[in-house]
């Protein structure tokens, strides 16, 4: 196949002119990114439906993944680069979603401020804004959209204020109540607040992300080879033979792969990350397929090319014969057996796995009351819409192997390519760049794909990237929630439980690469604010030929709390009492803490709450949605034809598990303080909430923290992002190693000074005498000293030269216990995980005819402890609620029969835009600090996501008299579950549950 | 995902289109907004091996107002959407077009584009099928030819079209006095496709009792449905009108099947649900006197 006819294209982009060569079916949003390497314009799903690549043409949005580079010429293009005043100053969109923290991961984000720039243009009356059209119509997986709502309205006014049109009103994220509760219940918030911590600090990396200068993995190196996969059609096949001589003979393929061509190394089996005793029989695949393919989208074949579109051309020119095999889809079938995923896998169970606290199916047995329920959440995927990205180079000179890859977990990732690729550790570096979302997607590693690419560029002696498209990320990433549960409960007249026994079947997918942390998880989540004397979980893993699981943001315990929510709604409904109450007198007390569930949690540790304090948690979530008085509502509504319904979700999530995190903390001559820490970032403003630690711990000037984060050169020993665990565990080791650098910063002050170091202070990066704070040295000059120099290589360093510096003549210049430089390195290693709660109440509406169901009003009470930040913390409980809503009524990965992914796009698999989610989410933050760490932090990254399902399952329940026990639920399941209760009723002659 | 190569031509007039498409034949593809069609080239659905781009065609982004709404080739559904003289004459249209995808996709999307797509989840087929419109049709050498929207949409994704044809325009009929419209429909995502569509046109005489009432369905039948539900209505009132029996009328006629995104049981509902609510909703305007052009 021979290249291709180039045209020759003008295209006018911010108001330069660039003259380029392209095939005519080069998209825009490819001639921008790679061409003119405008990488501000981002690409997440190349079929209109996302937005992200939304350009300006002719001052119109438009989708330049939906338009060709050919058919631009001669329009007047904008990109995200663009939007600065020509002054260079932020516009006033830009502007407003750093305020408003309009932004997490800022993938979406050049695509929301085009589209909002367009809009304001039209509407430039801010009483005419209406903040959802502007947005609507473009996906967002980090926010939630409620503060890009924000934004809108706020650019609207820094738009007029620039103007001198209308006054001043700064209106920043919306703050919610904040009531500070120490573990032994008296109010001593204050006392513990200091300067930084605790305050809606803005985020450091925004500025730069709201201009285009985000650094994604797809942003490095427009010059590197593309890869592409043939992937297997069938859920189950052998592959017979593969032919790749079409695909040779395209122009511009520089390589093509299959799992013969591996060396033994790379082409061997992956790894097991988490194995466990109960995981009898785990099971990983092969980089590329070799003989047994197991989902439909395992890789079998690799084509390098010049491009992506080449690489395309190859695959699709690549022949493979497969013999089909009978697949397994579905969990009924897993179970079933009739056919097995691997032959050696008798049952198709991977796992199995017994815990039990107290005598549960005797304390049931004893009990006055029993039920027995079977609950069932439905399979759904994280989405980020950045998908999986990697990049790597081999620098033959320096024998060097640099990886960028948009993982959750970037020391580990090398660790397993220094493996494979047989090199010594100090030989690959890896970097987590700016990465668009994870949400446990990104926690499985090596991906096959991030295996192959670093070892074909060392192959071909050229850079290689691999990026996900949209479809690749549905078929061939991870998923997660497919469980069925089957509980048996025993109650008293109260409603107290006392015994619960669930077991429940998890969906494991084709292999077990992250062992069986979800089911754990939910086994030992599921009894979340409930003392439950007596409480047995047990649960088998079952294989099918879907695609694998990695724990999904909230990671089984969505599972779990539908399970147990289930469980005390259906008690309630039992004795006819309110739901609360129920909920009440089975809720832990404050002074029943630390509370040990007697399990062993996710981190092989015991399940212990270390604090919490439920009851009032319960009291805030009821005035919040207003509880008490929804049943005059309801009443009230029905009589004008509305079905209205409340529902409410409990949670207890551990959260900040081990084994641990570092961090390490330089203060440069120039008074720049750097922190690093191992772990990598997707959104969640690690670099504002550790500067904010830093800060406060060193007495230093926010302005002058720079944080990486996820960089193998700056900070090798780390666990990953996943958990809720940054803040807690990072957030802690950052303040470990302030108090040495800071410590070591008063030794040589106090020395410089001729003053004990206890009399010292640091403040704004000055270290002074507390009692003549004109007595001072700066944090720079300290550094300066800190390390003893033979040469002036500048003014500032003389200071610190041999002729200069004072010292004793019979002390080393660095003394024994010193080190040169100011600067120190610390670990924080729990004990065991701290518990984070919350509770969610949503009341809804749903169609009696059409059977909608719309949010009518949505509130989260959430307590992580010591709240950093409480703007980010909103922002993360605003995104998981979204998730949650997806989850609960939109989202679901529908495999057919043959085990073929129906869902594949945003089209099918249905992300909510700001259409889909509640005019508002109302939210009150409890602190009751953590007592194993000392900033008293728990996780907060999973808050939204967790009770969601079983907080408007419940709802639904309550509008319209059906039980609710499988999620998602859909219109036309609603509608499906309607005509089942009315043929019960007509049959039976008497009312369902209702 | 990406497309797969093809060659490309951007004529400068229609006979220069004409042209280049007859020579293609089979070959060809014309490409106007690019909204419904990109998409599927991106993910390989269909690689044509040359695409005509008529968007630098002279003279086809045109919207005239002369007894017809009379809509360019080039014509973007947004400009359509808000021109005053579509949602003053022709509300059903601007009413259909807001249901259209996002509001980004609209501000390239073009309405005869989406008329030659022929998609059964489309509105503009139903629209253009209800309100009984016409398709220009152009071909080298021959007079252009127009098509009555009854013979135009012959199966799903599929039209009368030749493949050597193109559409140079499309006519809808102004809505007359006395007659109310309504575009109504139920998706799982705002803008997603609709998982049944109703569109309604209900004319009422100076007693408001309704003479005529007839809907178009989207999403429920292999092409746009047109079903006459006069005989159900003739005669009523408008505020008393049995809309409901229309509704169980619909519900007997529609065709839908079932797929991921809804059974065709629950589409059948829809179709009785919408198709009251949407006559209702037309017969109050036919009533009032309001075009509901505007979407207040």
């Amino acid at each position: 196949m021979s290249s291709e006819q180039l045209h020759h294209v003008t295209l006018d982009v911010n108001g330069v002119t660039h003259s380029v060569d392209v095939p005519a079916r080069r998209l825009l949003s490819d001639a921008l990114r790679h061409e003119l390497r405008l990488t501000g314009t981002h690409v997440a799903c190349e079929q209109g439906v996302c937005g992200s690549c939304t350009v300006l043409l002719d001052g119109e949005p438009v989708r330049s993944c939906l338009m060709f580079a050919v058919a631009s010429d001669g329009h007047a293009i904008t990109t995200v680069e663009g939007l600065a005043d020509p002054d260079g100053r932020l516009s006033a969109v830009q502007q407003a979603f750093i305020e408003c923290h309009g932004l997490q991961c800022g993938f979406c984000t050049p695509g929301f401020l085009t589209t909002i720039t367009a809009y304001l243009d039209e509407h430039p009356d801010p009483a005419d804004v209406d903040a959802v059209e502007a947005i609507a119509g473009t996906l967002c997986r980090c926010t939630g959209y409620q503060n890009i709502k924000a934004s809108v309205r706020r650019a609207a006014e820094i738009r007029h204020e620039r103007d001198g049109t209308a006054p001043a009103g700064i209106h920043a994220a919306a703050e919610s109540t904040v009531r500070v509760r120490a573990p032994g219940g008296e109010d001593r918030g204050h006392a513990l607040r200091t300067a930084l911590v605790g305050q809606r600090i803005l985020r450091r990396e925004d500025a730069r992300m709201v201009s285009g200068r985000g650094r994604y993995v797809d942003d490095f190196d427009s010059g590197a080879h593309a890869v592409a996969f043939v992937r297997s059609p069938y859920a189950h096949a052998r592959v017979i033979d593969i032919d790749v001589t079409g695909g040779l003979d395209v122009d511009g393929v520089v390589a093509i792969y299959t799992h013969e061509d591996l060396p033994p190394l790379i082409g061997a089996q992956l790894p097991v990350l988490i194995p466990h005793p109960d995981l009898f029989a785990p099971k990983t695949g092969y980089p590329l397929v070799n003989d047994v393919a197991r989902y439909a989208g395992e890789p079998v074949v690799m084509v390098v090319a010049v491009d992506r579109y080449i690489a395309e051309d190859a695959v699709s020119r690549i022949d493979v014969t497969y013999e089909q095999l009978p697949p397994v889809v579905g969990l009924e079938n897993a179970e079933r057996a009739e056919n097995l995923v691997h032959p050696d896998v008798p049952g198709n169970v991977a796992a199995h796995m017994v815990q039990e606290s107290g005598h549960a199916l005797d304390a049931i047995a004893a009990a006055p009351h029993r039920l027995e329920l079977r609950v069932e959440i439905e399979r759904s995927a994280p989405t980020p819409l950045e998908g999986r990205a990697v990049y790597a180079r081999w620098d033959a000179d320096d024998a060097t192997m640099r990886v960028y890859s948009s993982t959750q977990l970037p020391v580990s990732l090398r660790g397993a390519l220094a493996a494979r690729l047989d090199l010594p550790l100090r030989q690959i570096e890896v970097i987590a760049p700016d990465t668009g979302g994870g949400f446990g997607m990104k926690l499985n590693h090596p991906w096959p794909e991030e295996v192959l690419v670093p070892w074909s560029a060392r192959q071909l002696g050229h850079s290689v990237k691999f990026i996900d498209d949209r479809r690749e990320t549905f078929l061939a990433s991870s998923s997660e929630r497919a469980q069925v549960h089957f509980i048996d409960v025993g109650f008293d007249d109260e409603g107290r439980i006392l015994g619960l026994s669930v077991r429940f079947l998890h969906e494991n997918g084709a292999y077990t690469p992250y062992g069986i942390i979800v089911p754990i998880i939910t086994a030992t989540q599921l009894p979340g604010p409930y003392k439950l004397p007596n409480y047995r979980a047990e649960f088998t893993c079952l294989y099918t030929n879907t695609v694998i699981v990695t724990p999904y943001r909230g990671a089984g315990r969505p599972q779990g709390v539908f399970a147990m929510e289930r469980t005390i709604d259906r008690i309630a409904a039992f004795l006819g009492k309110d739901r609360t109450q129920v909920r009440a007198v089975n809720l832990i007390q404050p002074a029943d803490m630390p509370w040990d569930t007697g399990l062993i949690f996710q981190d092989g540790r015991p399940a212990m709450y270390d604090s919490g304090d439920y009851p009032t948690s319960l009291a805030m979530i009821k005035e919040l949605i207003g509880w008490d008085d929804f049943p005059a509502t309801k009443a009230a509504e029905a009589k004008q034809g509305r079905r209205l319904g409340i529902g409410i979700g409990c949670y207890v999530e551990g959260t900040g598990v081990g084994p641990y995190e570092g961090a390490h903390i330089q203060i440069e001559p120039s008074g720049r303080v750097m922190v690093s820490t191992g772990l990598s970032t997707q959104g969640q403003g690690h670099q504002t909430i550790l500067a904010q630690i830093a800060s406060d711990a060193l007495g230093v000037c926010i302005d002058d923290i720079q944080v990486t984060t996820g960089d193998t050169r700056r900070f090798p020993y780390a666990v990953g992002t996943f958990a809720s665990r940054s803040a807690v565990m990072s957030g802690n080791a950052v303040a470990l190693a302030a108090k040495i650098v800071k410590a070591k910063a008063l030794r040589i002050a106090g020395h410089a000074l001729k003053v004990d170091p206890d009399e010292l202070e640091v403040v704004d990066g000055v270290v002074r005498v507390q009692r003549s704070p004109e007595v001072s040295i700066s944090l720079g000059m300290v550094a300066t000293l800190s390390n003893p120099l033979r040469y002036a290589f500048d003014k500032q360093a003389q200071a610190a030269t041999q002729f200069t510096m004072p010292g004793s003549f019979d002390e080393p210049p660095v003394r024994d216990d010193e080190e040169p430089g100011l600067e120190g390195t610390d670990y924080f290693s729990p004990v065991r995980s701290t518990f984070a709660s919350g509770m969610h109440a949503v009341i809804v509406e749903t169609d009696p005819r059409t059977a909608e169901v719309k949010i009518l009003k949505y509130a989260v009470v959430h307590d992580c402890g010591r709240n950093v930040n409480p703007m980010i913390v909103e922002g993360q409980v605003h995104g998981g609620v979204a998730q949650g809503i997806g989850g609960a009524l939109y989202e679901r990965m529908a495999y057919d029969s043959d085990g073929r992914l129906q869902t594949t796009s945003f089209m099918d698999f249905l992300m909510p835009y700001v259409t889909e989610m509640p005019a508002a989410i109302e939210m009150a933050h409890l602190e009751t600090l953590s007592t194993i760490n000392p900033l008293g932090i728990k996780g907060a990254g999973e808050a939204g996501v967790i009770p969601t399902s079983a907080a408007i399952a419940a709802a639904i329940e309550d509008a319209e008299g059906i039980e609710i026990s499988r999620m998602p639920i859909s219109p036309d399941d609603l509608f499906a579950l309607r005509k089942t209760k009315e043929r019960l009723r007509r049959s039976v002659g008497i009312g369902a549950y209702a | 995902m990406k497309p797969a190569s093809f060659s490309y031509s951007s004529p400068a007039t229609v006979d220069e289109a004409l042209a280049v498409l007859a020579q293609l034949g089979e070959d060809g593809k014309v490409l106007a907004g690019g909204q419904s069609l990109i998409p599927i080239l991106n993910m390989r659905l269909s690689s044509p091996a040359h695409l005509v781009d008529i968007n630098r065609v002279a003279g086809l982004d045109t919207l005239d107002a002369n007894g017809w709404i009379r809509v360019g080739a080039l014509a973007r559904h947004a400009r359509v959407e808000r021109d005053e003289r579509v949602r003053r004459m022709c509300p059903l249209l601007a009413q259909a077009l807001r249901l259209v995808a996002h509001p980004v996709i609209r501000n390239r999307g073009t309405v005869c584009g989406a008329l030659a797509q022929a998609d059964p989840a489309s509105e503009l087929p139903a629209t253009l099928a209800l309100l009984g419109g016409v398709v220009e049709v152009a071909r080298a050498d021959a007079p252009v030819r127009e098509i009555a929207a009854a013979d135009f949409f012959t199966g799903p994704m599929e039209s009368a079209l030749e493949v050597d044809e193109l559409i140079i325009a499309a006519r809808f009929p102004v809505v007359p006095a006395g007659t109310g419209t309504e575009f109504t429909e139920v998706s799982r995502r705002r803008a997603d496709y609709a998982l049944c569509g109703v569109g309604a046109m209900v004319t009422v005489d100076e007693g408001e009792q309704i003479t005529s009432a007839r809907a178009a369905y989207v999403s429920v039948n292999p092409t746009p449905l047109v079903i006459d539900l006069t005989e159900v209505l003739a005669g009523a009132r408008s505020d008393t009108a049995d809309f409901a029996a229309a509704g169980r009328l619909a519900r007997d006629t529609v065709h839908p099947k079932t797929d991921l995104h809804a059974s065709a049981d629950y589409r059948r509902e829809l179709a009785a649900v919408l198709t009251e609510r949407a006559l209702a909703a037309a017969a109050h305007r036919a009533v009032a006197g309001d075009s509901g052009g505007d979407g207040a």
